[in-house]
């Protein structure tokens, strides 16, 4: 293997990390205003993702950091490229990140009610752009032959985009219902429940169709034949799965399986992709690739060497954080947000 | 407008507001672990109700320091695709290793922190806030890792028209970093040590909570005399340094534009006028620059002009002289609130040594006027080195005009120029809000803090 591939590999699996930890946190955010009537109900939902929010966000910013490290072309390219849908993004985290910490710093209805709007939005937003920017992504966007994006902010929106985008936003919705269920009891998980149990079945849907587009609207088609392989099989096996462990009360079961199809379904879309990271829809021969983006060998090579030093005790420490935190909450607990 | 100038005001206005959070949030957390130390170690409740005062502020800064970071870290790919082309083999590495390194390790561990009051032995939840304060540590050194590149690129070949990397070691080697890394984190430290002398001075005046905000001014006049003068010695010798690196910016802060006498005197204020490249008035002290630049009371200092010279048959036509005004002004301004801090910090240790800390009112009233001066010498510390090294974005490798994004219309540069500024100004209002409202409620009442009956199963 060599180190472009394995640079590939740990991008995507900074992706995974991201999509799997901070679509609960989105998703988290997303139901607030749904189920959680009470301030007492909302600060134990915010309370549930407290500890790990902010954190979780650092997998996107590594996997930033890491995309200029290893491949400073994909870099440039993405983020010159999407450059609106970016901003966006920007604006969406940087609401999100306050209002956690600002919110219950002043007890004031108002107050508090415009904090916890600040944290739906930015919470609903992010998941939305992502599946666009992934569709898009997968589909091939105008490239020009200096690696250049040329188009506008306009071109990135089709309704397989958008359904890119509502299907992202109803997985992370179900997957953040099912961390709730895991991290509270009485009243507020069995509204979380019976959320993932009615968000659950949009999601498959909408997921369903989503490939089924992506069949229609991408070269998935034509680079790997009818037969897509286990990966994205099994990511749709799991998701039908989650129906029956929410009926079987199995929250657990339920959150691991949402997990593994957002994992799964990461790792399609980074195996359609392989070996380009920017597809070009003006001419295939001005795709970026792992080999045409890339940093240097001496760079891959010693960034290779720190983030394998450094990412398993990442996984360790982070890993023993959620272990600290890993008592259900309710209100009588002192809340910090 | 166009897209250049746009994409720099954009860089400048974000860079320059992140970096009014980033020395508070280093320094201060610092000062908590201190506190916090002193806590485990004497067993006395006050120290914890400091810690859990000052980290009430100090969260405040940190969810603005974080959410303003977040844009930093993508801005290079925004708006300086064609730079991050350039220099991505080489610079993208320190900015990965900072969150690898770092984010990761301040995050986690923050959140530990605030949640695990109740929940963790003691020693581990104190190993924690010395984790984040580490965690802020490194995440300063890996990004003065980068800017140093910039200042003065080393450890780099170019090859097929960008840098690569060619020595990894050369890169954490350079010089430069080992001049920016200790005055930007001993201005950190100070800017911390600032902030919690003029909150506690505010509350001394008033007297309430003494038996929390004495300590606390204790502690940060300590600290205050330390880092302030320490700070001034590194600065000296990072001018030194300059003398070697970036000689066109040590003239530009000096405006001076024709090469000096030797001795060379140093320029205390000037009339600069940048158009007829000359100043119209000087006031000097005599030898004080060769001092500056050599430690020595001899030898002169190059001037504007004559590098100017040098860098055309070097580089080719064109002008490689710096804004001279904002160099010289923000050099002078950095100096005369470097020299006020370590005035106030010292008058008040030795007021500390004479027993009568709390007795001079208006010793207390201008330590809580002295709180900007840190903030400000910072701002002006980061003007006078990224403006006096343009025209470059990369010293002597890539010049800021060639970095910019070449397809992205002005028009949204502009769009989100606006839009961030609008955005950062009203989270600088909401912030200064919540700031001044905690100092008011100050800190929790003794013995608040009863156990939490732990009455819930673990979920799985
Ligand atoms: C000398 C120190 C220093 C400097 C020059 C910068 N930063 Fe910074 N940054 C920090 C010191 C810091 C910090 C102390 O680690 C922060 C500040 C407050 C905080 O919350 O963490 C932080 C936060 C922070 C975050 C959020 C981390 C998180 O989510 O925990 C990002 C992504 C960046 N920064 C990125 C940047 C970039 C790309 C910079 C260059 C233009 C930059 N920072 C300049
Ligand atoms: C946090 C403290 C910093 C402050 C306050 C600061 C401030 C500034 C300012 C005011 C400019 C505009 C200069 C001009 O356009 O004439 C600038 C330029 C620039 N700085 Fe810094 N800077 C900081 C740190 C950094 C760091 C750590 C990096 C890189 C890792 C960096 C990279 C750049 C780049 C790429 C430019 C060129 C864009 C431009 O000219 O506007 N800066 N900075
Ligand atoms: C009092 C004497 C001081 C001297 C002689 C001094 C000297 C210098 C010099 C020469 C530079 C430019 C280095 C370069 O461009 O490579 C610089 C930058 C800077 N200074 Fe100071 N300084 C002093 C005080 C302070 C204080 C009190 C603070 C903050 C609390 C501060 C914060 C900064 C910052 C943030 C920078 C930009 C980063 C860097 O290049 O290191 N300085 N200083």
């Amino acid at each position: 293997m060599t180190l472009n591939t394995l640079w590939f590999m740990l991008i995507a699996l900074l992706f995974i990390g991201f999509f799997f930890l901070e679509g609960f946190d989105y998703g988290v955010g997303i139901l607030l205003p749904f189920i959680a009537r009470t301030d007492d109900e909302r600060r134990v939902v915010i309370n549930t993702i407290g500890p790990f929010w902010d954190a979780n966000e650092v997998w996107f910013i590594t996997a930033g950091g890491a995309m200029f490290a290893a491949f400073p072309n994909w870099y440039a390219t993405l983020f010159s490229g999407f450059y609106i849908a970016l901003f966006l993004l920007l604006i969406a985290l940087i609401g999100r990140g306050v209002a956690f910490e600002f919110r219950s710093k002043v007890e004031h209805v108002r107050w508090r009610r415009f904090w916890d709007s600040v944290i739906f939005v930015g919470s609903l937003l992010p998941p939305l752009l992502w599946g666009v920017a992934l569709a898009n992504m997968m589909r091939g966007v105008p490239i020009d032959a200096h690696m250049n994006f040329v188009g506008s902010f306009w071109n990135l929106i089709s309704l397989y985009s958008i359904a890119g985008g509502v299907s992202v936003a109803l997985l992370f919705t179900l997957h953040g219902a099912l961390f709730i269920s895991l991290r509270t009891d009485g009243v507020l998980q069995r509204r979380a429940r019976s959320a993932a149990m009615g968000v659950g079945a949009w999601a498959t849907v909408i997921t369903f169709l989503f490939v089924v587009l992506s069949y229609l609207e991408t070269d998935m088609f034509t680079r790997h034949g009818v037969d897509p392989g286990a990966v994205p099989i099994l990511a749709g096996l799991s998701l039908f799965s989650v129906q029956f462990f929410i009926r079987a009360k199995r929250d657990g079961w339920a959150f691991f399986m949402t997990g593994l199809t957002i994992i799964l379904s990461t790792i399609t879309v980074f195996m359609d992709l392989y070996p380009r990271v920017m597809v070009s829809s003006l001419n295939p021969a001005w795709s970026l690739t792992i080999y045409n983006a890339a940093s240097n060998p001496y760079s891959l090579k010693v960034m290779t060497i720190i983030a394998l030093t450094v990412l398993p005790l990442v996984l360790l420490y982070q890993g023993w954080s959620y272990w600290v935190f890993r008592k259900r909450i309710s209100a009588e607990h002192r809340l910090e947000y | 407008m166009d897209n250049l100038l746009l994409a720099r005001w954009q860089f400048g206005v974000t860079t320059v507001y992140h970096f009014f959070f980033v020395p508070l949030t280093i320094g201060l957390v610092f000062l908590i672990a201190i506190m916090e130390t002193l806590y485990v170690t004497k067993k006395n409740e006050n120290y914890k109700r400091m810690a859990k005062f000052w980290g009430k502020l100090f969260l405040i800064n940190f969810a603005v320091g974080v959410v303003t970071g977040i844009l930093q870290e993508f801005q290079f790919g925004m708006n300086w695709s064609n730079y991050s082309r350039f220099v991505g083999d080489v610079f993208g590495a320190p900015l990965a290793i900072e969150s690898l390194a770092a984010f990761f390790l301040e995050s986690t561990f923050l959140g530990v922190w605030m949640f695990g009051w109740d929940k963790l032995p003691k020693h581990v939840h104190l190993a924690s806030i010395w984790l984040v304060a580490l965690g802020t540590t490194l995440s300063a050194f890996w990004i003065l890792t980068a800017n140093a590149f910039m200042q003065h690129p080393v450890g780099y070949v170019i090859q097929g028209g960008h840098a690569e990397m060619a020595s990894f070691g050369a890169l954490i080697g350079n010089e430069q970093l080992w001049w920016e890394f200790p005055h930007v984190w001993l201005g950190a430290l100070a800017t911390g040590a600032f902030f919690v002398a003029g909150v506690s001075a505010y509350q001394l005046l008033r007297k309430r909570w003494l038996e929390v905000f004495h300590p606390s001014f204790v502690i940060s006049i300590i600290v205050g005399v330390v880092s302030s003068i320490l700070v001034a010695i590194v600065g000296h010798d990072q001018a030194q340094y300059l003398m070697v690196s970036q000689p066109m910016k040590m003239a530009a802060s000096e405006a001076l534009w024709h090469t000096s006498a030797d001795p060379a005197p140093w320029t205390v204020i000037a009339a600069i006028d940048p158009a007829q490249q000359r100043n119209t008035f000087e006031l000097q002290i005599p030898y004080a620059l060769s001092i500056l630049a050599y430690n020595q009371p001899h030898g002169s200092v190059p001037g504007m002009l004559e590098l100017q010279q040098q860098m055309q048959q070097k580089y080719g036509p064109g002008s490689y002289i710096p804004p001279v005004g904002v160099t010289f002004w923000s050099f002078r301004v950095m100096v005369a609130a470097g020299v006020l801090m370590i005035l106030s910090a010292l008058y008040g240790a030795w007021q500390m040594v004479r027993d009568k800390l709390l007795q001079s009112r208006r010793y207390l009233r201008w330590m809580l006027f002295a709180m900007p001066l840190p903030f400000i010498a910072n701002t002006a510390g980061w003007l006078m080195t990224e403006m006096g090294r343009q025209p470059w974005v990369v010293y002597g490798l890539e010049l800021t005009r060639d970095g910019v994004s070449p397809t992205v219309p002005a028009g949204e540069v502009l769009l989100t120029l606006i839009s961030f500024s609008v955005l950062y100004g009203l989270l600088a209002i909401v912030d200064a809000y919540l700031f001044v409202r905690a100092v008011r409620q100050g800190p929790e009442p003794d013995g608040e803090d009863s156990e939490v009956p732990d009455l819930n199963v673990a979920p799985l």
